[in-house]
């Protein structure tokens, strides 16, 4: 069974859309983790039919994501798609990449933002964040990747199995990165198209995620 | 009496009577009371007779009694910030751990 996970937090303004859109797609079970909103997210989210679970207190996404996991573990998932619920993906993307991490019989698939050019993004981000933040993630997880913080992903059964985000907060996406490799998963990027309608984490962001991946490194 | 050493014994005091107050309310052990009056107390002593940490300063080397009350004081500091940052990390760790249980029993309980 194929999952769709979406973790919110506070995201009422964009839910019902990222919804509808991955309805639109044909996408069947889409399990909303609201995590501690105090918006009308769960609400929306439920209306709109979608399976949601709730976190009482804000854990943070990694925390969201990792519930979500556990559910599609208990659930029979065979594959568990990771997508944003700010609307800044785009639903369509996922059957094409669904299509390809078949064809290429992998583990893990990851989004990225710079292998085609639909990404329009700040050229701060594009030229000077989003390089660094390469960088330091490559040094970090020994993955060099052509993005790095990207939540889309898509995860095989295997992969699911595997992977255990410890990391509540924002540091789970070089978490993951890092056990793709201590896991010996396999894993390919592939293109995805990112909108944005704010500016997402800067270099404030950035630097509370090093602080956060070197501090999992030292705290078990 | 110089200005500094009344105010730390003023807020010695304060610690003190912070001290029995979370006693009296079940807060603390009666080793933790003792322990904690004992810690201010000797803390006043220190205050109020400056010289008395002079004998130990020169046991281990250190030329002043208050160089060697300040030294010790950073090193116990810098320990306790280690303790709590490892403790906060592993209540974190226990919330998310009860927060997802939660949330994934109260959908068993729904269905």
């Amino acid at each position: 069974m194929l999952f769709v996970i979406v973790p919110a937090y506070n995201e009422a303004k964009n839910i019902g859309r990222v919804i509808s859109g991955l309805f639109s797609q044909g996408l069947q079970n889409i399990i909303v983790v609201d995590d501690g909103s105090t918006d009308e997210t769960a609400q929306i989210a439920e209306a709109a039919g979608t399976k949601v679970l709730r976190h009482e207190v804000n854990r943070g996404q990694g925390a969201s994501l990792q519930t979500g996991n556990d559910y599609a573990l208990a659930h029979d998932a065979d594959t568990v798609i990771h997508f944003d619920a700010d609307g800044q993906f785009n639903p369509a993307d996922i059957a094409k990449a669904l299509v390809v991490m078949k064809e290429k019989n992998v583990d893990v698939l990851l989004g990225s933002r710079f292998l085609d050019n639909r990404s329009q993004m700040p050229w701060t981000k594009k030229y000077l964040i989003l390089p660094t933040a390469r960088l330091i993630n490559h040094f970090l997880t020994g993955l060099k990747l052509t993005d790095a913080h990207n939540g889309f992903r898509i995860l095989s059964r295997r992969a699911l199995e595997a992977i255990n985000i410890s990391q509540d907060r924002m540091a789970h996406n070089s978490e993951i990165i890092s056990q793709i490799r201590q896991k010996n998963l396999s894993y390919l990027e592939y293109p995805v198209e990112v909108t944005y309608n704010e500016y997402g984490q800067g270099v404030g962001g950035g630097l509370k995620i090093i602080w956060e991946v070197l501090q999992g490194r030292l705290i078990k | 009496m110089m200005v500094i050493q009344t105010l730390l014994i003023v807020f010695f005091l304060f610690a003190l009577v912070k001290v029995i107050g979370r006693w009296r309310a079940g807060d603390l052990t009666k080793m933790g009371l003792i322990w904690w009056s004992l810690f201010w107390v000797a803390a006043a002593v220190v205050v109020l007779l400056p010289n008395s940490t002079a004998y130990f300063a020169k046991l281990v080397g250190i030329g002043r009694g208050a160089d060697l009350v300040v030294y010790l004081s950073l090193a116990a500091i810098f320990f306790i910030i280690f303790r709590l940052m490892i403790r906060i990390e592993s209540l974190n760790k226990d919330i998310t751990k009860l927060t997802r249980k939660v949330a994934l029993q109260d959908d068993k309980d729904s269905v």
